[in-house]
């Protein structure tokens, strides 16, 4: 009797945890609503600054488009991660997910899905229209969308990866950029490539093809590094 | 031996400056793995050595 | 079989048996760098193509083994720290990482000076200089973490994670800047030989490589060491030590 109900409460965890996860925090983010809007701005700001800071000739901003739309992407990925873990840290709800036998890997998807939902997939909604400020081609658009839209997942999980060895430490935004820019390199060559094909009218299936297979192996890797840091954190 | 002379061989060819900001940056970099260590282990050494001679003199304070 | 890995992880036992093993370690060192130097900058006949530059290849070349190995070493220690709980292992990857970290830098600045006379530009993005500085970042990174936590225990598991991240990353990192390098870069430039070395070339390089780890190992266990006293200071054996000076 008590295994049919063990094994119906399981059954319902997971997707449960999963579910209501996303929910709690979505709302908990849109009270905070100037976090979400302020990596947002700051894509837009730096882009900005490139044409400003060297010429708003069209022939050089479409060439330097792919690469300079990334990067601003990637550096307002990075800001974004402090709204993964910082709060619940603070106010004692890590440690108590941590604590709980409910399972921790679907938590972390949910944290990590909507971090995406709510910075990931707002900057490659945004990129149209920054990209045709740089005179991106519409070919280089639809690529520039596409490979933000598997690459910007890839972002939000090694960026929480660096958010969870980090979050009881002080001061820790130059830290985590040290440490996850590195490994964003990667996903940086492949999309920023896969645009500059498509933009020269080069197939672009290879690069896509990279780019899913980084993302895979990072849905599948990600999370047991995520747990693994965020234990070693909480037991200081 | 390579070169005629010692001039030659500093001047290597006219890549002297190259080789030899090369070999001196590797020395450097010998010298300070090198010397880290061993300063810290003397350190180590004279902190504790003091640490002992506190620790007596309480000891025969009490 | 455990109980031969226990004592592996006891720091007494390595203190003592690495006091016995650095003398060997440091002579050989010695020895062979002395020689590889002389035989490098004196003996080998220069490049037909690069001239004298070229003798650059004989810190380069083992700078970068090192810079990779130790990356490596560093991971495993802390791997073997962070699923066995060793304390040794986590001293070990902490010692590693500096060292690691000097002869990346090392790596880095005989390749970009070595680029000078070969192309004429004092840094090019080619592809192996390119992920060595990668590697360098991280390095650094690892060390960072390392010293932003004030728990020993804790800055030794997470920097050990952040470790073997990097590791997974490496091939990942070496391969996307490769296929970067060949897209901008269509000529592959290498600064190192084809292995048609001739004896006289190769002979130097190999007894440098083997000098540059045997100063790795020495070096690395000088810390270790020293870094072991201070954990365990407060234990007999170290007393003893500290007495004994």
């Amino acid at each position: 009797m008590t295994t049919q109900v063990q094994s119906a409460q399981s059954g319902v965890g997971k997707v449960g945890i999963f579910g209501a996860m996303i929910r709690r925090d979505m709302t908990a983010a849109f009270r905070h609503s100037s976090d979400l809007v302020n990596p947002l701005i700051f894509f837009v700001v730096v882009v900005t600054l490139f044409p400003l800071a060297v010429t708003p000739e069209s022939a050089f901003l479409r060439e330097i488009a792919p690469g300079v739309l990334w990067v601003s992407a990637l550096l307002a990925t990075l800001l974004s991660l402090d709204m993964l873990f910082q709060s619940d840290f603070q106010d004692g709800t890590l440690e108590q997910m941590l604590l709980s036998p409910q399972p921790l890997y679907s938590a972390i998807l949910a944290k990590v899905a909507t971090h995406w939902l709510l910075s990931g997939l707002p900057l490659t909604l945004l990129s149209p229209l920054l990209a045709m400020m740089l005179f991106l081609p519409a070919e280089g658009i639809k690529t520039l969308m596409l490979t933000l839209l598997i690459g910007t997942p890839v972002l939000s999980f090694i960026g929480a990866i660096g958010s969870a060895l980090t979050v009881g430490l002080r001061k820790t935004g130059l830290l985590l950029s040290l440490l996850v820019l590195p490994l964003y390199i990667p996903v940086l060559i492949f999309a920023s490539g896969a645009v500059q094909a498509a933009t020269a009218g080069l197939p672009i299936a290879g690069h896509l093809a990279l780019l899913g297979a980084i993302l895979a192996l990072t849905v599948v890797l990600a999370p047991l590094a995520i747990v693994t840091a965020l234990r070693i954190s909480l037991s200081g | 031996m390579y070169f005629a002379d010692f001039s030659e061989f500093i001047a290597m060819g006219g890549h002297g400056l190259y080789v030899w900001v090369a070999y001196g940056t590797a020395a450097l970099v010998f010298a300070f793995n090198l010397v880290t260590p061993v300063l810290k282990r003397k350190r180590f050494f004279v902190e504790q050595a003091r640490q002992l001679r506190r620790e007596e003199l309480h000891a025969s304070d009490s | 079989m455990w109980r031969w890995f226990h004592k592996l992880g006891s720091p007494k036992w390595f203190y003592a048996i690495s006091g016995r093993l650095l003398p060997w370690f440091s002579v050989a060192a010695m020895l062979l760098l002395v020689i590889g130097t002389v035989w490098a900058l004196l003996i080998a006949p220069a490049d037909y193509q690069q001239g004298n530059s070229y003798r650059i290849i004989y810190i380069h070349v083992p700078a970068a083994f090192l810079a990779q190995s130790g990356y490596l070493l560093m991971a495993i220690a802390g791997a073997v720290g962070l699923i066995w709980k060793m304390k040794l292992a986590d001293v070990v990857a902490k010692s590693c990482a500096p060292i690691g970290a000097s002869f990346t830098l090392l790596a880095l600045i005989t390749g970009a000076v070595w680029g000078k006379p070969t192309w004429g530009a004092w840094w090019v993005w080619d592809a192996r200089l390119t992920s060595m500085l990668v590697l360098l970042f991280l390095y650094l990174g690892v060390v960072a973490l390392q010293s932003a936590f004030t728990d020993r225990n804790q800055a030794a598991r997470a920097s050990a994670l952040l470790a073997l991240v990097g590791l997974v990353n490496i091939p990942i990192i070496k391969y996307s800047v490769e296929w970067w390098n060949t897209l901008h870069q269509p000529a592959s430039l290498t600064l190192t030989q084809r292995p048609s070395m001739p004896a006289e070339m190769w002979m130097p390089l190999l007894i440098m490589v083997v000098g540059f780890y045997c100063f790795f190992a020495a070096v690395l266990m000088m810390r270790t060491r020293v870094e072991l006293l201070d954990r365990e200071r407060r234990t007999g054996w170290v007393k003893e030590i500290i007495r004994e000076s």
